[in-house]
């Protein structure tokens, strides 16, 4: 359980992080979202208490992060910014790191052979790929068995099969309990991975809902439809609000209703269905609307309050 | 595809940080680094090499008093200062590898790997400087012992022995005064957190300034002179003494309050600073 309360981070006069109230909780996967800059990795370090807030307060479990005894118990980071020294094996550099809470090479061979780095563990992390990078991050993540694990941007530089990998490897710690804190500046990426979503924009709180919610809001865009009576389905759904455009044969492209109204109604007529995506894109969008939004939001009160 | 979670744990519940924990966690990191175990290797080399050379030097030429010393020698041609003379060249490489292992981590963003482990922040750095002290002692005070003997059994007639007055004291020293160069290149790391801007200052505080120093007007150099780390370390590596050297106890006292106010300093912006 990760609770940020009226959580600020000033740097010179960059307001990085603003006022942020928001919980993230056990047993589920929490994608923390953004565009740029928009204050998700400041707000992790302040987390950590590796960079202090200038106002406000962030607990882990109840209390300050500085305050536990057994931090890698209680949460296991990977950082945006590699935090591996480059001279250093893989090893021994989770060595380094497990001796603090008095764990050994047993606890580090198991999550490295987790991450899948067993080959590669005795060379220097200076030498490492973008992802395998990413790899040694997560193991030192997990060292601790954490109660709560946060990663920043975890499938930047990973292969396809990777980013698979980490998708299981985050429901499967959320199903055991844990608290699992993602962040991403990919909508697409987070639909597939959170139950749950933390949206921010210029260091603000947009949205903390769930990700259902979130499609459902989003989805009225455009919902694809892929049947073998596509004909047929597009008289049926034709109407004064909805609009249908079709790419390739057997494939409509609806908008204006919602995914479920085209099922039911394509199952009452007996229409057959292949596909019914409310599409990527229009998750996306829905996503930078919001963020948009928010940031002109931002600059238009601004503007008023001087 | 791999597996999704970790079907068993092998962290026991009593996983908490202590003190001892993190020295041993310093100690690893500073084992697992080609960089600092070359510096290390290189200082004892160079100066078991410069005092047997500088010996030889001595024994071979009839020295005249007053004679210079050759370059980056000794600062006084006696049998021990020049047993001993890879001090000045040594402390240079000693503080380097404390510059490395506290800058470095800044460099390459280790250092908030090692914060987030441990978030009170001061046993990282009270640990690293724990195994910088207690390795350098441990490697240079057999080769500063080593080195005087060799440079004694070269110097033959002509040697001291280690049992004559102040000489035990001053090859100890010598190794206790690397030791606390190391410390200051770590601490001074810790502040500057660039390896560049810590190296030039280590080399400001021990040569530069020494230097600048000296061509001020006599009546203030006397004043400020001994006080510098450098002449406190050599009113202790040093026997007989010199006029413009402190005793041997008040330059370790020195020596020891530059290191007590450095890594003051560098403890206190440790905890402030967001990392
Ligand atoms: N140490 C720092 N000093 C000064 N400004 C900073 C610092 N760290 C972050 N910022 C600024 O704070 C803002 C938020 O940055 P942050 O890295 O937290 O964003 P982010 O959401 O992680 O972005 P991204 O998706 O690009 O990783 C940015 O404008 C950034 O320039
Ligand atoms: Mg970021």
């Amino acid at each position: 359980m990760i609770e940020a309360h009226d959580l600020s981070k000033r740097y010179g006069d960059k307001l990085a992080v603003d006022a942020l109230t928001f919980t993230v909780r056990p047993g589920v996967v929490t994608g923390f979202l953004g565009p740029n800059g928009a204050g998700k990795s400041t707000t992790m370090r302040m987390i950590l208490g590796l960079d202090a807030p200038t106002a406000g307060t962030v607990r882990v479990n109840g209390r300050r992060y500085v305050e536990h005894r057994d931090p890698l118990r209680q949460v296991g980071a990977l950082l945006e910014a590699k935090a591996v020294h480059t001279g250093r094996s893989a090893r021994n550099h989770l060595l380094a790191v497990a001796a603090t809470h008095g764990l050994g090479r047993r606890r580090v061979d198991e999550v490295i052979d987790l991450v899948g780095l067993r080959e590669v563990a005795g060379r220097r992390a200076g030498g490492f790929s973008l992802g395998m990078g990413q790899r040694l991050g997560i193991a030192g993540a997990l060292l601790g068995d954490p109660a709560v694990v946060m990663l920043d941007e975890p499938v930047n530089g990973l292969d396809p099969d990777g980013i698979r990998w980490i998708r299981g490897l985050l429901r499967g710690l959320a199903a055991e309990g844990r608290t699992v804190f993602v962040s991403s500046h990919l909508m697409s990426e987070m639909a597939q991975t959170a139950e749950h979503l933390i949206v921010v924009g210029r260091g603000r709180l947009i949205a903390d809902v769930s990700l259902a919610e979130f499609t459902r809001r989003a989805s009225r865009g455009t919902v694809r439809v892929r049947s073998p009576q596509a004909t047929a389905l597009r008289d049926l759904l034709a109407g004064p609000d909805v609009t249908i455009t079709g790419g390739e044969p057997g494939v409509l492209d609806v908008s204006g209703l919602r995914p479920e109204a085209i099922g039911d109604r394509a199952a009452a007529a007996g229409l057959t269905l292949h596909e019914l995506t409310p599409t990527e894109a229009s998750l996306e969008e829905a996503f930078m609307t919001m963020t948009r939004d928010a940031v002109e939001y931002v600059g238009a009160t601004e503007g008023a309050d001087r | 595809m791999t597996t999704a979670a970790p079907p068993t744990t092998t962290v026991p519940t009593d996983a908490r940080i202590t003190v001892p924990r993190v020295v041993r966690s310093e100690w690893i990191k500073f084992r697992s680094l080609r960089s600092s175990l070359i510096m290390l290797a290189a200082t004892v080399v160079v100066f078991a090499a410069l005092g047997l050379g500088f010996s030889t030097f001595l024994a071979d030429a009839t020295i005249e008093p007053g004679t210079p010393a050759p370059p980056g020698g000794p600062s006084s041609l006696d049998p021990l200062g020049a047993s001993l003379g890879g001090v000045n060249l040594a402390q240079l490489l000693v503080g380097t590898l404390g510059v490395l292992l506290a800058a470095g981590e800044y460099g390459t963003g280790m250092i908030r790997s090692s914060l987030a482990a441990v978030p009170t922040r001061w046993p990282v750095l009270a640990g690293k400087v724990v195994v910088l002290a207690g390795v350098v002692l441990a490697v240079l005070v057999p080769t500063t012992l080593l080195t005087f003997l060799g440079g004694q059994a070269i110097l033959g007639d002509q040697g001291i022995s280690l049992s004559d007055d102040g000489v035990l004291r001053a090859v100890l020293g010598t190794a206790g005064y690397l030791a606390a160069v190391g410390v200051l290149g770590a601490a001074l790391g810790s502040l500057l957190r660039t390896t560049a801007g810590a190296l030039t200052s280590v080399v400001a505080l021990l040569l530069v300034v020494p230097g600048v120093v000296s061509l001020l007007p006599e009546s203030w150099s006397e004043r400020i002179s001994p006080y510098l780390p450098s002449n406190a370390g050599q009113a202790f590596m040093s026997v007989g003494g010199s006029g413009d050297l402190l005793s041997p106890g008040a330059g370790a006292a020195v020596l020891a309050a530059w290191l007590v106010v450095l890594f003051g300093a560098a403890l206190v912006l440790l905890r402030r600073r967001d990392a």
